[in-house]
């Protein structure tokens, strides 16, 4: 993670009575940039990563686990989902104080959003006719091979979209990072605004960063979706 | 009680078979066997319990109450003590691979190719090679007429062609028992007897056991040793298909075939 560090640019340039000055921009764009590379997409990445994958395993689980112990899962899932963001992220760092605040950015970011992702997966599983249940069982296939071929294959092709969203919201959610000290973009780009008492430039390129990072992402959903639809 | 090993088994009994949805009683003291090789035709009115008798044969339905055997073996509870206790899962499962069903809605995976379809279970279940199950899956979509669409996604065939896909997917598994329940219900009737002719073709070319529901009186006519009548989840009636078509007993059965053969 990359610490807080005074910013040590030279001195403030000339107020030319513009809000914005280029050359200004210029020069704190690649440490701005260089945040969003190592803090803020790291921690979007990975945390999809866990949440994709995290959020699928407990959909099955509520699905295959006896009762009880579904209901324990699906009660605990609800427990996080149901908590601020911010708050997972605060007693994971004071209550694990030997931990990488970084790394807690991960598994918190990871597990909240697989408490969603969960959801959209249970609703792709349901939504799976009861008739491919029945021709598996029809072909005696093994659980493990009809979770594999036939219901997650087809329970993922109406997900991505609501995943991909999710992914979004994640992604607009780092700056909560800085609550737990965590220089992620926003927070580099107030700190340089805070030394230099120029603001506009280094809050307009977060977020400018932040829409050309979502734009794209929501194209690249779009055609995922559209590639995962049967060929007709 | 019949024997495992006992040569002369049916290949499937029902003995005092209930079934009940909730407080709905569907199916009671429901009691006959269907030899090897035998192809029994169910007829009935809807609502009758004809679907229910296939699907709990294929287990997809909870035996409340009786027993089925299966080449003499229990399929899913057995008598022991004078208890009904449920056979294991692993056992249910080794007898359920005998077994194969064709369903009205086709159920293909749509996910998979047809050729993907029709050999995912031959290797993964059966344990046949690759090159095995996909040779054999070849020669059956030859047989059903569709040569060229072993690489087609299911939802870009039409329905009669996915029926076809459907029945060389489930021969693929060499069931000793196929289950046909209303087959060419969902289909267009300038099709049907496409569909009618492969399965009339797998029933003289083969000795599979068949227990087919189907309001498709000449194909039953032609193809089945018996048909049973049912009304109410009983038994009104069975006999040899001349009988019941041409002479039946019944009044009931003979208003049902009066009302069908209307109809068609
Ligand atoms: N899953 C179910 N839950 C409740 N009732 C059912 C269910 N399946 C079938 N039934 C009832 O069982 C009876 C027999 O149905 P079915 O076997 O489908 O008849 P058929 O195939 O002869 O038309 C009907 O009254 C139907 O409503
Ligand atoms: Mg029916």
């Amino acid at each position: 993670m990359i610490p807080v560090a005074p910013f040590t640019a030279d001195p403030v340039p000339e107020p030319t009575g513009n809000i914005w000055n280029w050359d200004f921009a210029i020069e704190i764009f690649p440490e701005i940039l260089r945040a969003f590379l190592e803090v803020t997409l790291l921690v979007t990445v990975v945390g999809t990563v866990i949440a994709a994958l995290l959020g699928l395993v407990i959909a099955i689980m509520i699905r295959v686990l006896p009762r009880p112990l579904a209901f324990v899962l699906r009660w605990a899932a609800n427990f996080i989902r149901m908590t601020p963001l911010v708050v997972q992220l605060l007693v994971l760092y004071y209550g694990f104080t030997w931990m990488d605040p970084l790394t807690i950015g991960f598994i918190v970011f990871g597990v909240h959003y697989a408490t969603y992702m969960s959801e959209v997966y249970r609703a792709g599983i349901d939504s799976v006719p009861k008739g491919q249940w029945e021709a598996t069982k029809a072909l005696s296939m093994s659980a493990g091979r009809t979770w594999r071929r036939v219901v997650i294959p087809q329970a993922l092709r109406s997900t991505i979209p609501s995943l991909g969203n999710y992914a979004i919201s994640m992604f607009k959610d780092t700056p909560f990072l800085f609550v737990i000290s965590v220089a992620e973009m926003v927070r580099v780009a107030q700190t340089i605004g805070a030394q230099t008492f120029r603001y506009t430039e280094a809050i307009t390129i977060a977020g400018l960063i932040f829409l050309a990072a979502s734009y794209p992402t929501a194209l690249l959903i779009n055609r995922l979706e559209k590639r995962l639809a049967y060929a007709n | 009680m019949p024997t495992p090993t006992e040569p002369e088994a049916p290949v499937i009994e029902f003995v005092d078979v209930e079934k009940r949805f909730g407080d709905n009683i569907v199916l009671k003291d429901l009691n006959f066997s269907v030899r090897r090789g035998e192809r029994v035709t169910l007829i009935g009115p809807s609502g009758s319990g004809k679907t229910t008798i296939l699907r709990l044969v294929m287990t997809l339905e909870e035996l409340t109450g009786g027993y089925i055997f299966v080449d003499g073996e229990p399929l899913t509870h057995r008598e022991k003590d004078g208890k009904r206790v449920a056979v294991s899962p692993k056992e249910q499962k080794r007898l359920r691979t005998r077994i194969g069903m064709v369903f009205q809605q086709f159920n293909l995976f749509p996910n998979m190719t047809v050729l993907e379809n029709i050999i995912e279970a031959p290797i993964h279940v059966l344990g046949q090679s690759k090159a095995e199950a996909t040779a054999k899956a070849h020669s059956l979509l030859e047989q059903v007429g569709l040569p060229d669409k072993a690489d087609q996604h299911p939802l870009s065939l039409s329905g009669g062609q996915q029926q076809r896909v459907a029945i060389a997917r489930a021969l693929a598994m060499d069931p000793e028992i196929l289950l046909l329940d209303e087959v060419t219900s969902a289909l267009d009737p300038e099709v049907v007897g496409d569909v009618l002719n492969i399965l009339r073709n797998v029933a003289d070319t083969t000795n599979v056991t068949m227990l087919i529901v189907t309001h498709e009186m000449s194909f039953a006519r032609d193809v089945s040793h018996k048909v049973m009548m049912f009304d109410g989840g009983r038994v009104v009636e069975e006999g040899a298909p001349e009988k019941i078509f041409s002479d039946p007993s019944h009044a009931r059965t003979k208003q049902f075939l009066s009302a069908v053969l209307r109809d068609a």
